[in-house]
């Protein structure tokens, strides 16, 4: 029997587009743009100026807080401007614009194999640390905060967050299709960090190759272990995967860690390991660009910093003017109105449909279904939480559990009388959190 | 490039619509009805479709008078109309089923704001009304063009075994021949060759219809079967008849049970949406049946008991609230 939790639903996942499309390097053509702002916590802060020369792997802004990440640049050139530009989510951020010379010089010492066996603790967090890397599953936390908890014996389970619940995108799947070994000496080296700690891969059962490939890689290593999660969304958010994989439950107020879980995405994972292993900071990501008003979807293997719109083009370009562009999944990814928006470490997938969905239908009156409330996977009452969303009683929000909304979209998918729960909810988590932060 | 949609997420959304659950639920009803017009006869057609086109048209007129837009959701009027009519005994004359399509529409739904707000059933509560106004009316079951059942040889029944005196003809639904100490003819109550309203008195066919909604997933089985076992079990514990396997049988197929726990109990907008609610719901609605049923004045006791039960709801899930996933203390809201 597959893990699972209670909740969920099952979509149209649309994978079949781009699963079995091998991960192509896709070279930038225009400039490359660094947001100082593509993790949670403070933006980075930059070390270079205007005019002058970067390195491919070249730290180019350094992290401006304890939680924070620095950046790397992915191509060498020249600092050409650094100017407010725009991001997925639609706000102007700071950013280093890099100037291509297309020769990718790298610097020195930069590639080189090392065996994690010989490094310390401290080195190793250091290393991910300086590779910039962050949660790449979307949230984008800063990963060396993330594998030092308070107590590193408390840690009981390091998760790989293999599941790729969201319809359409496949890059994790290529990733464990092509380079397995490279997610597994990743999860060694994670684990490493802590003594007590067992591995897991989670991966859901709509996967058998990647399953197959992981399991085998991982037959001799006691400590490392495959779950086979139920195919179901949100298999994984965070929490649903930690309950599926353990047995563990933790609430909106609690770390992972609190339940002595690490819990990293397939491709964090990776940048672990190239981090560590082959002396490669993060400076690339595997994304998927699919969607129906794409000709050719595909998954690329693309420098941080590259033009949405490169993405596009190297996918065939549009055979069908599309209505809607997300970037991420099309569960809890986000709409964008323009592709002039650069690759980032969060950035997954870019999906491009003829129709709006959201669109096509008209909201009506509840008629108290319930089917809200049995997907929901936070077992929270959607259709109560709507009526404090919709009168603007924010204690009453917080004392129907409004706060353990995950957002994952659940109750707007199925509500029939196509009523925008989720999107109240955030709204109102918003500006209760900013509320919070004032006091 | 030109702009595109831009909204938040989710971005794709399930194709179930209010309307195409509302037609699902229609379509389950056919079974039933299509029985109650072959065994009863053409009255009970006319009765139906009356039904319904008041309840459609009630709902256009008070939407056009009112100034309201029009709203897409016509099946939810018609599943009233043809509840509402399925509720009604063939013998009824045609003002009946208009008079209480015009309540059930405009006085329990429209005037407490439309789909989605009444709190009591509005088929039920127009069942209930035109009872207490005109009871002889209502528990008139003469039944015309009977097909040769086997059940009795008499043609005419009774539900409300306390007004007998009605219309002066004796007889008797199978509730209240079990009441008065006879015995059902399982058989037949199961197939529906009995005495009763169009549309309650064929348990198969109401179970075709049920499993029809239960694989489209429109209802679950958390509010019937709850419903169902308690009856039996309050049956067996104050029947007074013990396991008396043709007694509870009788109880469980007979009267308006399987009806109006399949199709009523379940309505969506008069029953709680927690799941453990659902199942208080049941077990409460099971009780209150059972009472009306054993210690009432009357044999059948399910309408009353939805439509109190109805009542319970707004309190039923305060005390029901799901504990949030990861948070040990229950917080009621
Ligand atoms: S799914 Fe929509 S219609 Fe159904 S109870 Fe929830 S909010 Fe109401
Ligand atoms: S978006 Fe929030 S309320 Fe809706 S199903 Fe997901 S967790 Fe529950």
């Amino acid at each position: 029997m597959a893990l699972t939790f209670k909740g969920g639903l099952h979509t149209y996942d649309g994978k079949d587009l781009s699963k079995d499309k091998p991960i192509t390097v896709l070279l930038p053509k225009g400039d490359l743009v660094y947001p100082m702002s593509q993790h949670i916590g403070a933006p980075a802060k930059p070390l270079v100026a205007k005019g002058d020369p970067v390195l491919v792997r070249q730290k180019i802004a350094e992290a401006g807080g304890f939680i924070s990440a620095c950046i790397i640049s992915s191509v060498s050139g020249t600092v050409k401007a650094i100017e407010p530009r725009m991001t997925v989510s639609g706000a102007m951020s700071p950013s280093i614009i890099v100037e291509n010379d297309h020769e990718y010089r790298t610097v020195e010492g930069f590639g080189e194999k090392r065996d994690y066996k010989s490094l310390t603790k401290e080195q190793i967090r250091e290393i991910v640390k300086e590779a910039g890397i962050v949660g790449m599953g979307g949230a984008g936390f800063p990963t060396h905060v993330k594998i030092t908890p308070k107590d590193d014996a408390a840690i009981d389970y390091v998760i790989v967050n293999a599941s790729e619940c969201e319809p359409y995108l496949t890059s994790d799947y290529r990733i464990m299709l092509e380079y397995p070994e490279k997610l597994v000496e990743g999860l060694r080296i994670e684990k490493s960090l802590f003594p007590n700690a067992k591995g897991i891969i989670a991966i859901e059962d709509n996967k058998p190759e990647a399953i197959a490939k992981v399991s085998a890689l991982v037959k001799d290593d006691s400590d490392i272990e495959v779950k086979v999660l139920k195919t179901k969304y949100p298999q994984g958010a965070e929490r649903q995967l930690i309950y599926a994989a353990t047995g563990r439950q933790i609430n909106s107020s609690m770390l992972p860690a609190d339940a002595g879980c690490i819990v990293d995405n397939v491709d964090t994972v990776v940048a672990i390991y190239h981090a560590v292993a082959e002396t490669t900071p993060l400076h690339r990501r595997i994304i998927t660009v699919t969607g129906d008003a794409v000709a050719d979807p595909r998954n690329f293997w693309v420098r941080t910093g590259t033009n949405y719109a490169e993405l596009v083009e190297a996918a065939g370009g549009f055979k069908e003017t599309p209505e809607k562009i997300i970037s991420g999944g099309p569960m809890m990814g986000l709409a964008l109105f323009t592709l002039d928006i650069p690759v980032t470490k969060t950035s997954s997938a870019l999906l491009a449909f003829t129709k709006d969905e959201a669109a096509e239908y008209e909201e009506g009156p509840c008629i108290r279904c319930g089917r809200c409330v049995s997907v929901c996977p936070g077992r929270i009452v959607p259709q109560k939480l709507m009526e404090a969303a919709q009168r603007f009683d924010d204690e009453l929000f917080q004392k129907l559990n409004g706060m353990e909304c995950c957002e994952c979209g659940c109750c707007t998918y199925v509500c029939p009388a196509k009523r925008r729960l989720t999107q109240s909810f955030k709204q109102t988590r918003r500006s209760i959190l900013d509320s919070r932060k004032k006091k | 490039m030109g702009l595109f949609h831009v909204s938040a997420s989710p971005h794709t959304r399930d194709h179930v619509t209010t309307n195409q659950i509302m037609a699902d639920v229609a379509i389950a009803l056919i079974p039933a009805s299509a029985f109650g017009v072959y065994y009863f006869g053409l009255n009970a057609l006319v009765i139906l479709c009356v039904s319904m086109l008041t309840c459609v048209l009630s709902e256009y007129i008070y939407n056009k008078l009112m100034k309201t837009p029009q709203t897409p959701y016509e099946c939810s009027a018609l599943v009233t109309g043809l509840l509402l009519g399925m509720n009604l005994p063939a013998s009824v004359p045609i003002w009946i089923p208009i008079l209480g399509g015009v309540f059930a529409i405009i006085v329990v739904k429209q005037l407490y704001g439309g789909l989605g707000h009444n709190f009591m059933n509005p088929a039920l509560a127009a069942r209930c009304f035109l009872l207490i106004s005109f009871a002889g009316r209502m528990t008139n079951f003469t039944v015309t063009g009977v097909k040769e059942s086997g059940v009795s040889s008499e043609t005419v029944y009774k539900v409300l075994n306390g007004a007998s005196s009605v219309d002066g003809i004796s007889g008797a639904t199978p509730l209240a021949v079990m009441k008065a100490g006879g015995e059902a003819d399982l058989f037949d109550l199961f197939f529906g060759f009995t005495g009763g309203t169009i549309g309650e008195t064929s348990a198969l066919m109401i179970l075709i219809g049920a499993i029809y909604l239960i694989a489209r997933k429109v209802i679950s089985l958390r509010i019937p079967l709850t419903y169902i076992l308690t009856v039996a079990v309050f049956a067996l514990c104050f029947g007074g008849r013990g396991l008396d396997a043709n007694y509870l049988l009788g109880q469980v197929f007979g009267g308006g049970l399987m009806l109006g726990a399949f199709f009523m109990a379940t309505d969506y907008v008069t029953s709680p949406i927690t799941p453990m609610g659902q199942i208080v719901f049941g077990v409460l609605l099971g009780i209150f049946t059972g009472i009306f049923r054993i210690f009432g004045g009357s044999a059948e006791g399910v309408s009353y008991a939805i439509i109190f039960c109805n009542l319970l709801v707004p309190l039923i899930e305060k005390v029901t609230m799901p504990r949030a996933f990861g948070c040990k203390k229950r917080r009621k809201g």
